[in-house]
């Protein structure tokens, strides 16, 4: 038995050496897959979404060949620095902590404003309120003063959350709520928005520098020749592109 | 799927739902079904493997054997499962990452460890970045079932443990008496009897690791409650053809299904091999089997 475990091992090595001979740069973009309209699933099961539209455009100005990887949330960072995919592209904003870890390429989407979505209008910033684990929003939370903070592994489940009462609000960037609160009737936004973050960049190992130049470059390159204004516009609804 | 699928905002009812149930998604969501019942069928014996070598590490007389299947059992036993599966699955990659960069790029200058970054180089990666999504899967699985086989081995190596001393005292000795020597008595006498003892916790066990298999998730294989909480999530108009709101409860219930019926299999299955084993034993459910019969 111990020989067959061995010989899956073994197996698994030789697959990994018989690849070896093409050397094409390979890029693993690392998303989440559940937080649209940045990236989500679609109907066939693949990475859709804003990120995915602006990722394959940069791969394609950088010249590199990008294959897409899905994560969750929680892990995504851990697994990022020890290199089971190359970059975030996840909607994660720029903040000072997560930049003590790995490092973002410059934003490609501005610090967009979050907002708080309720069933009711009474909401007063207190109460109850539901975030994602290990989002800025969760921290901001955390330090307001008379609310209590309630996090979810995903941005779907803070939703449900407050459509089922276990939250009075939810706090997301309003980007992500916006067609939410758009198509249901019973969530609206309440209270007032906060800016928070440095806007949204892509994170890359802090040791990965040449990839983060070319990755820069193109994101340059993208947004003057308004490229990501586009994708912006296209993504989301009534936004008018900042580039 | 079907070609009336090509608009589904047009279509309701049973016609819809059938192209709903057979969108790509729900075509992965199947697919984890076949991932999950073929991880439950190589991890089973591969734990059962390392359980025997741990039980029978445990009771040898050489030290060092003795305290590595104890040291195994414990520690492992001891570590929730969680944090195991967290830690284990990066540090086992990182290991051999760390074994295939040394063979293969001895003139490699820089640090592996670089602050928080675990860097080695481009053709020592595990699998290479450049091979396709499923050499990745693959891989993925296989620490799956190393690191399942790994925790669920040392909870059958307690239980086999237990099994070897359970059986009767006499039985060996009677082997001694013939002159078996104590490899003999070992693997024709004492090896063959244990299962019996060793059954109802090796059952426990299968039961627990059929449910631990959203653990999978965490090791980057996409199971079956992954994809029922993605699947049953609200759906926006606008990013998909299938708008539906919270349908989570549907999807979690098929999945009771699946594992009630899973459980109920497995009932039958161990109840069929409780009383094969049985058979001409000397223990109460043995005795009975002698008696019904004469």
């Amino acid at each position: 038995m111990k020989k067959l475990i061995l010989t899956t091992a073994a197996l698994a090595l030789t697959a990994g050496m018989a690849m070896a001979e093409s050397h094409a740069m390979t890029v693993r973009m690392g998303t989440e897959g559940a937080y649209p309209p940045y990236n989500f699933l679609n109907d066939n099961g693949e990475v859709d979404g804003f990120e995915r539209d602006l990722g394959d455009a940069i791969c394609e100005t950088a010249g590199l060949t990008c294959e897409w990887v899905t994560n969750d949330w929680d892990s995504i960072i851990p697994n990022l620095v020890s290199g089971n995919y190359d970059t975030i592209i996840a909607g994660m904003s720029i903040t000072e902590e997560r930049d003590e870890v790995i490092d973002f390429t410059q934003a490609y989407f501005p610090a967009d404003p979050s907002a708080f979505a309720a069933m009711s209008d009474s909401f007063d910033g207190t109460g109850v309120i539901a975030a994602q684990t290990g989002t800025i929003q969760a921290s901001h939370v955390a330090s307001m003063d008379g609310a209590e903070l309630v996090e979810f592994a995903t941005p779907d489940e803070t939703i449900a959350a407050v459509k089922n009462g276990e939250a009075d609000a939810v706090l997301a960037d309003k980007a992500f709520l916006e067609p939410i609160v758009a198509e249901d009737g019973d969530l609206m936004f309440a209270g007032e928005d906060v800016v928070l973050g440095d806007g949204i960049g892509i994170g890359v190992r802090e040791s990965d520098e040449e990839l983060k130049a070319k990755l820069d470059e193109a994101i340059t390159a993208l947004k003057e020749d308004g490229t990501v204004n586009e994708l912006i516009e296209k993504w989301f609804e009534g936004m008018t592109g900042p580039y | 799927m079907f070609e009336y699928c090509a608009d589904p905002q047009s279509i309701q009812g049973f016609q819809w739902l059938s192209c709903y149930l057979t969108n790509g998604k729900h075509l992965l969501f199947y697919q984890s079904f076949g991932v999950v019942l073929l991880l439950l069928a190589v991890t089973a014996p591969v734990a059962l493997a390392f359980g025997f070598v741990g039980a029978s590490a445990a009771r040898s007389r050489f030290l060092p054997f003795s305290l590595f299947g104890k040291g195994y059992t414990s520690i492992v036993r001891g570590v929730p499962d969680i944090a195991f599966f967290l830690f284990f699955v990066i540090a086992l990659d990182q290991v051999f990452e760390y074994l295939r960069h040394k063979a293969k790029c001895p003139d490699w200058e820089l640090p592996i460890r670089q602050g928080n970054d675990f860097v080695v180089c481009d053709i020592a990666k595990l699998p290479l970045s450049n091979s396709p999504q499923w050499v990745h899967e693959v891989y993925g699985f296989t620490l799956a079932v190393l690191t399942f086989a790994i925790v669920f081995g040392a909870f059958a190596a307690n239980v086999l443990y237990g099994a070897m001393r359970s059986v009767p005292r006499p039985q060996l000795e009677t082997a001694e008496a013939y002159g078996f020597s104590s490899r003999q008595t070992f693997w024709r006498i004492l090896v063959p009897q244990m299962w019996v003892y060793a059954l109802p916790g090796l059952s426990n066990l299968w039961m627990i690791l059929v449910k631990a298999t959203p653990l999978l998730f965490l090791l980057g294989v996409e199971d079956i409650v992954y994809w029922a909480r993605e699947l049953g999530g609200t759906k926006n108009p606008r990013f998909s053809d299938y708008p539906h709101g919270d349908w989570r409860m549907y999807y979690f219930g098929a999945l009771l299904v699946f594992y009630l019926l899973v459980t109920r299999v497995s009932e039958v299955v161990l109840d069929r091999l409780m009383s094969r084993l049985t058979l001409g034993q000397a223990t109460a459910g043995g005795e009975a089997q002698r008696k019904a019969l004469a």
